[in-house]
Protein backbone atom coordinates (compact mmCIF):
# COMPACT_ATOMS: atom_id res chain seq x y z
CA UNK A 1 0.00 0.00 0.00
CA UNK A 2 1.28 3.48 -0.83
CA UNK A 3 2.02 6.03 1.88
CA UNK A 4 -0.95 8.13 0.78
CA UNK A 5 -4.04 6.31 2.01
CA UNK A 6 -6.71 5.76 -0.61
CA UNK A 7 -9.87 6.71 1.23
CA UNK A 8 -11.92 4.11 -0.55
CA UNK A 9 -9.90 1.14 0.66
CA UNK A 10 -8.72 2.20 4.10
CA UNK A 11 -9.55 -0.63 6.45
CA UNK A 12 -8.07 -0.24 9.89
CA UNK A 13 -7.21 -3.02 12.28
CA UNK A 14 -10.47 -2.74 14.16
CA UNK A 15 -12.51 -3.16 10.98
CA UNK A 16 -10.43 -6.19 10.01
CA UNK A 17 -11.00 -7.76 13.42
CA UNK A 18 -14.72 -7.09 13.12
CA UNK A 19 -14.90 -8.68 9.69
CA UNK A 20 -12.96 -11.69 10.95
CA UNK A 21 -15.22 -12.06 13.97
CA UNK A 22 -18.30 -11.91 11.75
CA UNK A 23 -16.86 -14.58 9.44
CA UNK A 24 -16.10 -16.88 12.39
CA UNK A 25 -19.60 -16.37 13.76
CA UNK A 26 -21.16 -17.24 10.41
CA UNK A 27 -19.19 -20.45 10.14
CA UNK A 28 -19.59 -21.29 13.82
CA UNK A 29 -23.36 -21.02 13.67
CA UNK A 30 -23.46 -24.12 11.46
CA UNK A 31 -20.30 -25.98 12.31
CA UNK A 32 -20.46 -25.89 16.11
CA UNK A 33 -23.85 -27.60 16.57
CA UNK A 34 -22.84 -30.26 14.02
CA UNK A 35 -19.61 -30.97 15.88
CA UNK A 36 -21.45 -31.24 19.19
CA UNK A 37 -24.05 -33.63 17.74
CA UNK A 38 -21.37 -35.80 16.14
CA UNK A 39 -19.40 -35.92 19.40
CA UNK A 40 -22.53 -36.79 21.41
CA UNK A 41 -23.48 -39.63 19.08
CA UNK A 42 -19.91 -40.91 19.11
CA UNK A 43 -19.78 -40.82 22.93
CA UNK A 44 -23.15 -42.60 23.10
CA UNK A 45 -21.80 -45.34 20.82
CA UNK A 46 -18.56 -45.70 22.82
CA UNK A 47 -20.44 -45.88 26.15
CA UNK A 48 -22.59 -48.72 24.78
CA UNK A 49 -19.55 -50.65 23.55
CA UNK A 50 -17.23 -50.09 26.52
CA UNK A 51 -19.86 -50.91 29.14
CA UNK A 52 -21.25 -53.76 27.01
CA UNK A 53 -24.79 -52.39 27.43
CA UNK A 54 -27.31 -54.78 25.79
CA UNK A 55 -29.39 -53.27 22.95
CA UNK A 56 -32.65 -53.82 24.85
CA UNK A 57 -31.39 -51.37 27.52
CA UNK A 58 -29.61 -48.78 25.38
CA UNK A 59 -29.22 -49.45 21.66
CA UNK A 60 -26.23 -48.11 19.78
CA UNK A 61 -26.95 -45.14 17.48
CA UNK A 62 -26.32 -47.29 14.41
CA UNK A 63 -29.03 -49.71 15.48
CA UNK A 64 -31.49 -46.86 16.05
CA UNK A 65 -30.81 -45.63 12.54
CA UNK A 66 -31.26 -49.14 11.14
CA UNK A 67 -34.57 -49.49 12.98
CA UNK A 68 -35.67 -46.12 11.74
CA UNK A 69 -35.13 -47.29 8.18
CA UNK A 70 -36.46 -50.82 8.69
CA UNK A 71 -39.61 -49.76 10.57
CA UNK A 72 -40.15 -46.67 8.51
CA UNK A 73 -43.55 -47.72 7.07
CA UNK A 74 -44.97 -48.27 10.59
CA UNK A 75 -43.36 -45.15 11.97
CA UNK A 76 -44.43 -43.00 9.04
CA UNK A 77 -48.10 -43.90 9.37
CA UNK A 78 -47.90 -43.23 13.11
CA UNK A 79 -46.14 -39.94 12.44
CA UNK A 80 -48.85 -38.89 10.01
CA UNK A 81 -51.54 -39.57 12.63
CA UNK A 82 -49.72 -37.50 15.26
CA UNK A 83 -48.97 -34.77 12.75
CA UNK A 84 -52.59 -34.62 11.71
CA UNK A 85 -53.76 -34.19 15.31
CA UNK A 86 -51.08 -31.58 15.91
CA UNK A 87 -51.90 -29.46 12.87
CA UNK A 88 -55.65 -29.71 13.45
CA UNK A 89 -55.19 -28.72 17.09
CA UNK A 90 -52.95 -25.82 16.06
CA UNK A 91 -55.53 -24.63 13.55
CA UNK A 92 -58.30 -24.75 16.13
CA UNK A 93 -55.98 -23.07 18.66
CA UNK A 94 -55.34 -20.23 16.22
CA UNK A 95 -59.05 -19.78 15.51
CA UNK A 96 -60.01 -20.09 19.18
CA UNK A 97 -57.11 -18.04 20.52
CA UNK A 98 -57.47 -15.17 18.05
CA UNK A 99 -61.27 -15.29 18.27
CA UNK A 100 -61.26 -15.09 22.05
CA UNK A 101 -58.59 -12.37 22.01
CA UNK A 102 -60.69 -10.25 19.64
CA UNK A 103 -63.74 -10.82 21.83
CA UNK A 104 -61.74 -9.85 24.93
CA UNK A 105 -60.56 -6.58 23.40
CA UNK A 106 -64.05 -5.70 22.21
CA UNK A 107 -65.43 -5.87 25.71
CA UNK A 108 -63.55 -5.45 28.97
CA UNK A 109 -66.40 -7.24 30.74
CA UNK A 110 -66.08 -10.37 28.63
CA UNK A 111 -62.36 -10.36 29.34
CA UNK A 112 -62.88 -9.92 33.07
CA UNK A 113 -65.44 -12.73 33.08
CA UNK A 114 -63.63 -15.35 31.06
CA UNK A 115 -59.92 -14.68 31.35
CA UNK A 116 -59.65 -16.62 34.65
CA UNK A 117 -61.01 -19.71 32.88
CA UNK A 118 -58.36 -19.44 30.21
CA UNK A 119 -55.69 -19.23 32.91
CA UNK A 120 -57.13 -22.20 34.82
CA UNK A 121 -57.18 -24.29 31.65
CA UNK A 122 -53.58 -23.34 31.03
CA UNK A 123 -52.15 -24.03 34.49
CA UNK A 124 -53.92 -27.36 35.05
CA UNK A 125 -51.63 -30.11 33.76
CA UNK A 126 -53.14 -31.71 30.69
CA UNK A 127 -52.37 -35.26 31.90
CA UNK A 128 -54.74 -34.71 34.80
CA UNK A 129 -57.62 -33.47 32.62
CA UNK A 130 -57.10 -35.87 29.71
CA UNK A 131 -58.56 -39.01 31.38
CA UNK A 132 -61.76 -37.11 32.13
CA UNK A 133 -61.98 -35.82 28.59
CA UNK A 134 -61.71 -39.35 27.24
CA UNK A 135 -64.51 -40.45 29.57
CA UNK A 136 -66.89 -37.75 28.39
CA UNK A 137 -65.92 -37.59 24.73
CA UNK A 138 -66.70 -40.69 22.71
CA UNK A 139 -64.64 -39.92 19.64
CA UNK A 140 -60.94 -40.59 20.23
CA UNK A 141 -59.96 -38.06 17.60
CA UNK A 142 -62.14 -35.37 19.15
CA UNK A 143 -60.64 -36.14 22.57
CA UNK A 144 -57.10 -35.89 21.21
CA UNK A 145 -57.94 -32.61 19.54
CA UNK A 146 -59.44 -31.12 22.69
CA UNK A 147 -56.36 -32.06 24.73
CA UNK A 148 -53.92 -30.64 22.20
CA UNK A 149 -56.06 -27.52 21.83
CA UNK A 150 -56.15 -26.84 25.57
CA UNK A 151 -52.37 -26.91 25.68
CA UNK A 152 -51.82 -24.89 22.52
CA UNK A 153 -54.39 -22.11 22.56
CA UNK A 154 -53.23 -20.14 25.60
CA UNK A 155 -50.03 -18.61 24.23
CA UNK A 156 -51.95 -17.48 21.16
CA UNK A 157 -54.74 -16.02 23.28
CA UNK A 158 -52.49 -14.16 25.69
CA UNK A 159 -50.05 -12.92 23.05
CA UNK A 160 -52.79 -11.79 20.67
CA UNK A 161 -54.65 -10.02 23.48
CA UNK A 162 -51.46 -8.21 24.40
CA UNK A 163 -50.87 -7.32 20.75
CA UNK A 164 -54.40 -6.03 20.15
CA UNK A 165 -54.05 -3.79 23.20
CA UNK A 166 -50.62 -2.47 22.28
CA UNK A 167 -51.61 -0.36 19.29
CA UNK A 168 -49.96 3.07 19.37
CA UNK A 169 -52.15 5.36 21.50
CA UNK A 170 -51.67 8.32 19.16
CA UNK A 171 -52.90 6.15 16.29
CA UNK A 172 -55.92 5.24 18.39
CA UNK A 173 -56.61 8.94 18.88
CA UNK A 174 -56.23 9.48 15.15
CA UNK A 175 -58.76 6.72 14.44
CA UNK A 176 -61.16 8.37 16.92
CA UNK A 177 -60.72 11.79 15.33
CA UNK A 178 -61.51 10.36 11.90
CA UNK A 179 -64.56 8.63 13.31
CA UNK A 180 -63.42 5.07 12.67
CA UNK A 181 -65.92 2.32 13.43
CA UNK A 182 -65.15 -0.52 15.82
CA UNK A 183 -64.62 -2.84 12.87
CA UNK A 184 -62.31 -0.38 11.09
CA UNK A 185 -60.24 0.06 14.23
CA UNK A 186 -59.90 -3.71 14.58
CA UNK A 187 -59.16 -4.31 10.92
CA UNK A 188 -56.76 -1.44 10.17
CA UNK A 189 -55.13 -0.83 13.53
CA UNK A 190 -55.43 -3.56 16.14
CA UNK A 191 -54.99 -6.67 14.00
CA UNK A 192 -51.85 -5.37 12.22
CA UNK A 193 -50.43 -4.21 15.57
CA UNK A 194 -51.08 -7.66 17.02
CA UNK A 195 -49.51 -9.59 14.14
CA UNK A 196 -45.93 -9.78 15.55
CA UNK A 197 -47.26 -10.81 18.97
CA UNK A 198 -49.58 -13.39 17.43
CA UNK A 199 -46.75 -14.90 15.41
CA UNK A 200 -44.61 -15.13 18.55
CA UNK A 201 -47.44 -16.98 20.27
CA UNK A 202 -47.90 -19.21 17.24
CA UNK A 203 -44.30 -20.41 17.41
CA UNK A 204 -44.79 -21.46 21.03
CA UNK A 205 -48.18 -22.97 20.28
CA UNK A 206 -46.77 -25.12 17.45
CA UNK A 207 -44.50 -26.97 19.84
CA UNK A 208 -47.19 -27.17 22.50
CA UNK A 209 -49.73 -28.63 20.06
CA UNK A 210 -47.29 -31.47 19.37
CA UNK A 211 -46.71 -32.04 23.08
CA UNK A 212 -50.46 -31.91 23.70
CA UNK A 213 -51.28 -34.50 21.08
CA UNK A 214 -48.46 -36.85 22.21
CA UNK A 215 -49.56 -36.61 25.86
CA UNK A 216 -53.18 -37.18 24.85
CA UNK A 217 -52.18 -40.25 22.85
CA UNK A 218 -50.42 -41.66 25.92
CA UNK A 219 -53.53 -41.18 28.01
CA UNK A 220 -55.92 -42.40 25.32
CA UNK A 221 -53.76 -45.41 24.61
CA UNK A 222 -55.34 -45.95 21.23
CA UNK A 223 -54.53 -49.36 19.80
CA UNK A 224 -54.57 -50.86 16.33
CA UNK A 225 -54.73 -48.94 13.12
CA UNK A 226 -54.67 -45.19 13.17
CA UNK A 227 -52.62 -44.68 16.31
CA UNK A 228 -49.86 -42.15 16.61
CA UNK A 229 -46.20 -42.02 17.58
CA UNK A 230 -46.87 -41.98 21.31
CA UNK A 231 -48.68 -45.27 21.08
CA UNK A 232 -45.85 -46.68 18.98
CA UNK A 233 -43.47 -45.78 21.80
CA UNK A 234 -45.73 -47.34 24.45
CA UNK A 235 -46.20 -50.51 22.45
CA UNK A 236 -42.50 -50.82 21.67
CA UNK A 237 -41.80 -50.37 25.39
CA UNK A 238 -44.06 -53.26 26.32
CA UNK A 239 -42.16 -55.43 23.85
CA UNK A 240 -38.77 -54.16 25.01
CA UNK A 241 -38.18 -52.96 21.46
CA UNK A 242 -35.97 -50.14 22.71
CA UNK A 243 -34.45 -49.28 19.30
CA UNK A 244 -37.93 -48.56 17.93
CA UNK A 245 -38.69 -46.39 20.97
CA UNK A 246 -35.62 -44.35 20.17
CA UNK A 247 -36.52 -44.16 16.50
CA UNK A 248 -40.02 -42.90 17.31
CA UNK A 249 -38.60 -40.43 19.81
CA UNK A 250 -36.22 -39.15 17.18
CA UNK A 251 -39.13 -38.61 14.81
CA UNK A 252 -41.14 -36.67 17.41
CA UNK A 253 -38.18 -34.41 18.15
CA UNK A 254 -37.52 -33.87 14.45
CA UNK A 255 -41.20 -33.05 13.90
CA UNK A 256 -41.08 -30.47 16.67
CA UNK A 257 -38.01 -28.84 15.16
CA UNK A 258 -39.57 -28.78 11.68
CA UNK A 259 -42.78 -27.20 13.03
CA UNK A 260 -40.78 -24.56 14.87
CA UNK A 261 -38.67 -23.78 11.81
CA UNK A 262 -41.70 -23.62 9.52
CA UNK A 263 -43.48 -21.19 11.85
CA UNK A 264 -40.34 -19.10 12.28
CA UNK A 265 -40.05 -18.89 8.51
CA UNK A 266 -43.71 -17.92 8.20
CA UNK A 267 -43.19 -15.25 10.84
CA UNK A 268 -40.14 -13.88 9.06
CA UNK A 269 -41.92 -13.73 5.72
CA UNK A 270 -44.92 -11.90 7.16
CA UNK A 271 -42.90 -9.33 9.10
CA UNK A 272 -39.81 -8.83 6.97
CA UNK A 273 -41.08 -5.67 5.31
CA UNK A 274 -41.68 -3.64 8.45
CA UNK A 275 -41.09 -5.20 11.85
CA UNK A 276 -37.94 -4.59 13.90
CA UNK A 277 -37.53 -8.29 14.69
CA UNK A 278 -37.17 -9.19 11.02
CA UNK A 279 -34.91 -6.34 9.96
CA UNK A 280 -31.19 -6.62 9.42
CA UNK A 281 -29.22 -3.74 10.85
CA UNK A 282 -26.12 -2.46 9.10
CA UNK A 283 -22.85 -2.12 10.98
CA UNK B 1 -39.18 32.69 -2.49
CA UNK B 2 -42.27 32.56 -4.65
CA UNK B 3 -45.13 34.89 -4.01
CA UNK B 4 -47.85 33.38 -1.89
CA UNK B 5 -51.16 32.82 -3.59
CA UNK B 6 -54.59 32.21 -2.20
CA UNK B 7 -56.91 34.34 -0.14
CA UNK B 8 -55.63 33.10 3.19
CA UNK B 9 -52.10 34.24 2.53
CA UNK B 10 -53.20 37.71 1.49
CA UNK B 11 -55.19 38.11 4.65
CA UNK B 12 -52.44 36.87 6.86
CA UNK B 13 -51.27 39.26 9.47
CA UNK B 14 -54.74 40.71 9.45
CA UNK B 15 -56.72 37.75 10.77
CA UNK B 16 -59.75 39.85 11.60
CA UNK B 17 -60.59 39.70 7.89
CA UNK B 18 -60.83 35.93 8.02
CA UNK B 19 -64.09 34.12 8.49
CA UNK B 20 -64.59 32.62 11.94
CA UNK B 21 -64.38 28.81 11.89
CA UNK B 22 -64.07 27.81 15.53
CA UNK B 23 -64.63 29.43 18.88
CA UNK B 24 -63.79 28.34 22.40
CA UNK B 25 -65.77 30.09 25.12
CA UNK B 26 -64.59 29.90 28.71
CA UNK B 27 -63.52 26.28 28.24
CA UNK B 28 -62.47 24.52 31.42
CA UNK B 29 -61.28 20.95 31.82
CA UNK B 30 -60.91 19.32 35.21
CA UNK B 31 -59.42 15.85 35.51
CA UNK B 32 -60.13 13.58 38.46
CA UNK B 33 -62.31 16.20 40.11
CA UNK B 34 -59.42 18.34 41.32
CA UNK B 35 -56.76 18.67 38.63
CA UNK B 36 -57.57 21.81 36.65
CA UNK B 37 -55.82 21.19 33.34
CA UNK B 38 -57.34 24.18 31.61
CA UNK B 39 -59.16 27.11 33.15
CA UNK B 40 -61.54 29.37 31.25
CA UNK B 41 -59.85 29.43 27.87
CA UNK B 42 -61.44 31.55 25.17
CA UNK B 43 -60.18 31.62 21.62
CA UNK B 44 -61.56 32.54 18.23
CA UNK B 45 -60.01 30.82 15.27
CA UNK B 46 -60.44 32.48 11.89
CA UNK B 47 -59.81 31.17 8.43
CA UNK B 48 -56.11 31.51 7.56
CA UNK B 49 -54.91 31.91 11.14
CA UNK B 50 -51.67 30.34 12.26
CA UNK B 51 -52.06 30.29 16.03
CA UNK B 52 -49.29 29.11 18.32
CA UNK B 53 -50.11 27.93 21.82
CA UNK B 54 -46.91 28.75 23.67
CA UNK B 55 -46.21 27.81 27.24
CA UNK B 56 -44.29 25.66 29.73
CA UNK B 57 -45.24 22.03 30.22
CA UNK B 58 -48.40 21.56 32.21
CA UNK B 59 -49.99 24.77 30.90
CA UNK B 60 -52.82 22.86 29.25
CA UNK B 61 -51.82 23.43 25.64
CA UNK B 62 -52.08 19.74 24.78
CA UNK B 63 -55.34 19.53 26.74
CA UNK B 64 -56.67 22.41 24.64
CA UNK B 65 -55.70 20.53 21.50
CA UNK B 66 -57.36 17.32 22.65
CA UNK B 67 -60.50 19.28 23.50
CA UNK B 68 -60.61 20.86 20.06
CA UNK B 69 -59.98 17.44 18.49
CA UNK B 70 -63.01 16.13 20.37
CA UNK B 71 -60.98 13.41 22.09
CA UNK B 72 -62.09 14.77 25.46
CA UNK B 73 -64.99 17.03 26.33
CA UNK B 74 -64.95 20.25 28.35
CA UNK B 75 -66.05 20.23 31.98
CA UNK B 76 -67.47 23.69 31.42
CA UNK B 77 -67.63 26.13 28.51
CA UNK B 78 -68.36 25.64 24.84
CA UNK B 79 -66.44 24.65 21.73
CA UNK B 80 -68.33 25.62 18.61
CA UNK B 81 -67.57 25.06 14.95
CA UNK B 82 -69.05 27.54 12.55
CA UNK B 83 -71.53 25.55 10.50
CA UNK B 84 -71.07 22.40 12.60
CA UNK B 85 -68.26 19.88 12.45
CA UNK B 86 -67.93 17.01 10.04
CA UNK B 87 -65.31 14.27 9.97
CA UNK B 88 -62.38 15.43 7.90
CA UNK B 89 -62.77 19.02 9.07
CA UNK B 90 -59.79 18.34 11.24
CA UNK B 91 -56.26 17.19 10.47
CA UNK B 92 -53.91 16.25 13.28
CA UNK B 93 -50.12 16.01 13.49
CA UNK B 94 -48.74 14.56 16.70
CA UNK B 95 -45.39 14.96 18.38
CA UNK B 96 -44.38 11.61 16.93
CA UNK B 97 -44.95 10.85 13.23
CA UNK B 98 -47.49 8.20 14.37
CA UNK B 99 -47.40 6.24 11.13
CA UNK B 100 -48.55 2.67 10.74
CA UNK B 101 -45.24 0.78 10.34
CA UNK B 102 -46.89 -2.05 8.41
CA UNK B 103 -48.25 0.27 5.72
CA UNK B 104 -46.52 2.10 2.90
CA UNK B 105 -46.33 5.89 2.73
CA UNK B 106 -49.26 5.98 0.29
CA UNK B 107 -51.36 3.70 2.48
CA UNK B 108 -50.63 5.84 5.52
CA UNK B 109 -51.76 8.97 3.72
CA UNK B 110 -54.81 7.09 2.44
CA UNK B 111 -55.94 6.26 6.00
CA UNK B 112 -58.26 9.23 6.76
CA UNK B 113 -60.05 8.72 3.45
CA UNK B 114 -60.06 4.96 3.81
CA UNK B 115 -61.83 5.32 7.15
CA UNK B 116 -64.52 7.23 5.26
CA UNK B 117 -64.97 4.27 2.96
CA UNK B 118 -63.03 5.63 -0.02
CA UNK B 119 -61.20 3.08 -2.15
CA UNK B 120 -57.56 3.73 -2.98
CA UNK B 121 -58.27 4.13 -6.69
CA UNK B 122 -60.91 6.78 -6.16
CA UNK B 123 -58.65 9.03 -4.06
CA UNK B 124 -55.27 8.34 -5.65
CA UNK B 125 -55.10 11.91 -6.98
CA UNK B 126 -55.73 13.42 -3.54
CA UNK B 127 -53.05 11.18 -2.01
CA UNK B 128 -50.55 12.12 -4.72
CA UNK B 129 -51.40 15.81 -4.30
CA UNK B 130 -50.87 15.67 -0.53
CA UNK B 131 -47.53 13.88 -0.97
CA UNK B 132 -46.47 16.36 -3.63
CA UNK B 133 -47.19 19.21 -1.21
CA UNK B 134 -44.69 17.78 1.26
CA UNK B 135 -42.24 16.76 -1.47
CA UNK B 136 -42.51 13.01 -1.01
CA UNK B 137 -44.23 11.97 -4.22
CA UNK B 138 -41.31 9.65 -5.04
CA UNK B 139 -41.67 7.69 -1.80
CA UNK B 140 -45.15 6.32 -2.42
CA UNK B 141 -44.18 2.69 -1.91
CA UNK B 142 -41.62 3.17 0.88
CA UNK B 143 -42.20 1.90 4.38
CA UNK B 144 -41.87 4.36 7.29
CA UNK B 145 -38.74 2.63 8.59
CA UNK B 146 -36.95 3.49 5.35
CA UNK B 147 -37.49 7.22 5.93
CA UNK B 148 -35.64 9.75 8.08
CA UNK B 149 -37.33 11.43 11.05
CA UNK B 150 -38.04 14.56 9.04
CA UNK B 151 -39.51 12.60 6.15
CA UNK B 152 -41.77 10.63 8.49
CA UNK B 153 -43.05 13.95 9.84
CA UNK B 154 -43.77 15.07 6.27
CA UNK B 155 -45.82 11.92 5.69
CA UNK B 156 -47.70 12.70 8.87
CA UNK B 157 -48.40 16.23 7.59
CA UNK B 158 -49.51 14.87 4.20
CA UNK B 159 -51.93 12.57 6.00
CA UNK B 160 -53.37 15.55 7.88
CA UNK B 161 -53.72 17.51 4.62
CA UNK B 162 -55.32 14.80 2.52
CA UNK B 163 -58.87 15.47 3.66
CA UNK B 164 -58.43 19.22 2.98
CA UNK B 165 -59.36 20.01 6.57
CA UNK B 166 -60.67 23.39 7.76
CA UNK B 167 -58.26 23.25 10.66
CA UNK B 168 -54.99 21.45 11.32
CA UNK B 169 -53.86 20.76 14.87
CA UNK B 170 -50.15 20.28 15.44
CA UNK B 171 -48.89 19.11 18.82
CA UNK B 172 -45.19 20.01 19.01
CA UNK B 173 -44.62 18.22 15.72
CA UNK B 174 -40.96 19.15 15.30
CA UNK B 175 -39.83 18.96 18.92
CA UNK B 176 -38.04 15.64 18.43
CA UNK B 177 -36.17 16.72 15.30
CA UNK B 178 -32.72 18.25 15.03
CA UNK B 179 -32.34 22.02 14.60
CA UNK B 180 -31.49 21.91 10.89
CA UNK B 181 -34.41 19.67 10.00
CA UNK B 182 -36.71 21.76 12.17
CA UNK B 183 -35.79 24.97 10.36
CA UNK B 184 -36.31 23.29 7.03
CA UNK B 185 -39.70 21.94 8.06
CA UNK B 186 -40.73 25.32 9.48
CA UNK B 187 -39.97 26.94 6.12
CA UNK B 188 -41.81 24.18 4.30
CA UNK B 189 -44.78 24.49 6.60
CA UNK B 190 -45.13 28.18 5.75
CA UNK B 191 -44.94 27.37 2.03
CA UNK B 192 -47.61 24.75 2.54
CA UNK B 193 -49.74 27.29 4.31
CA UNK B 194 -49.31 29.69 1.40
CA UNK B 195 -50.25 27.01 -1.13
CA UNK B 196 -53.24 25.55 0.68
CA UNK B 197 -54.43 28.47 2.78
CA UNK B 198 -54.84 26.08 5.68
CA UNK B 199 -55.61 27.22 9.20
CA UNK B 200 -53.31 25.88 11.90
CA UNK B 201 -53.22 25.64 15.67
CA UNK B 202 -49.66 24.83 16.62
CA UNK B 203 -48.57 23.77 20.08
CA UNK B 204 -44.94 24.53 20.90
CA UNK B 205 -42.65 25.46 23.73
CA UNK B 206 -40.21 27.21 21.42
CA UNK B 207 -40.51 31.00 21.34
CA UNK B 208 -38.51 31.17 18.10
CA UNK B 209 -40.67 28.63 16.33
CA UNK B 210 -43.88 30.39 17.34
CA UNK B 211 -42.63 33.81 16.25
CA UNK B 212 -41.39 32.48 12.93
CA UNK B 213 -44.57 30.61 12.08
CA UNK B 214 -47.59 32.30 13.52
CA UNK B 215 -49.62 35.47 13.20
CA UNK B 216 -51.08 34.99 16.69
CA UNK B 217 -49.31 33.63 19.75
CA UNK B 218 -51.39 32.55 22.72
CA UNK B 219 -49.13 32.56 25.79
CA UNK B 220 -50.23 30.13 28.46
CA UNK B 221 -49.26 29.47 32.08
CA UNK B 222 -49.39 26.35 34.21
CA UNK B 223 -51.15 25.30 37.41
CA UNK B 224 -53.89 25.87 36.52
CA UNK B 225 -53.44 25.86 32.76
CA UNK B 226 -54.73 29.16 31.42
CA UNK B 227 -54.23 31.85 28.79
CA UNK B 228 -52.06 34.75 29.98
CA UNK B 229 -52.12 36.94 26.93
CA UNK B 230 -52.29 36.92 23.19
CA UNK B 231 -49.62 38.49 20.97
CA UNK B 232 -49.99 39.51 17.36
CA UNK B 233 -47.07 38.99 15.01
CA UNK B 234 -47.73 41.62 12.38
CA UNK B 235 -44.97 40.49 10.00
CA UNK B 236 -46.70 39.63 6.70
CA UNK B 237 -46.29 36.29 4.96
CA UNK B 238 -44.38 34.98 3.09
CA UNK B 239 -41.64 34.87 5.68
CA UNK B 240 -38.21 33.49 4.81
CA UNK B 241 -34.71 33.15 6.17
CA UNK B 242 -34.25 36.94 6.06
CA UNK B 243 -37.07 37.30 8.54
CA UNK B 244 -35.31 34.85 10.85
CA UNK B 245 -32.38 37.25 11.16
CA UNK B 246 -34.32 40.53 11.06
CA UNK B 247 -34.69 43.04 13.87
CA UNK B 248 -38.46 42.61 13.76
CA UNK B 249 -38.08 38.91 14.42
CA UNK B 250 -35.77 39.59 17.36
CA UNK B 251 -38.22 42.15 18.76
CA UNK B 252 -41.13 39.72 18.50
CA UNK B 253 -39.07 36.99 20.13
CA UNK B 254 -38.22 39.36 22.95
CA UNK B 255 -41.86 40.24 23.42
CA UNK B 256 -43.01 36.62 23.43
CA UNK B 257 -40.16 35.61 25.69
CA UNK B 258 -41.05 38.34 28.20
CA UNK B 259 -44.69 37.30 28.17
CA UNK B 260 -43.64 33.71 28.73
CA UNK B 261 -41.38 34.66 31.63
CA UNK B 262 -44.15 36.71 33.15
CA UNK B 263 -46.44 33.70 32.78
CA UNK B 264 -43.94 31.37 34.41
CA UNK B 265 -43.13 33.84 37.17
CA UNK B 266 -46.82 34.16 37.91
CA UNK B 267 -47.23 30.42 38.00
CA UNK B 268 -44.25 29.78 40.25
Amino acid sequence: MSSVPDTAVVIDREELARARRQRYERIGRWVLPIIVVVLTVFAWDRICVINEIPHYILPRPGLVLQTLIKDFPILLSALLVTLQTTLLALTVAVLGGVGLAVLFTQSKFIEMSFYPYAVILQVTPIVSIAPLIFIYVDSKIAGLLICAWIVAFFPILSNTTLGLNSADHNLRDLFNIYGASRWQRLRFLQLPSALPYFLGGLRIAGGLALIGSVVAEYVAGTGGIGSGLAFTILEAGYRLNIPRMFAALLLIAATGVVIFMALSFLSHMMLRKWHESALKREG
Amino acid sequence: MTLATGGAAENSGAPQNGEKILSLTEVTKVFNGDLVALNGMSLEVRQGDFISLLGPSGCGKSTALRLIAGLIHPTAGRIEWAGGQGTGDLGVVFQEPTLMPWATVAQNVWLPLRLRGKSYGSVKDEIMEALRLVGLEKFLESYPRELSGGMKMRVSIARALVTRPRLILMDEPFAALDEITRHKLNNDLLQLRAKTGCTVIFVTHSVFESVFLSNRIVVMAARPGRVIRELQVAQPYPRDEDYRTSADYAAHCREASDALHAAMGEAA
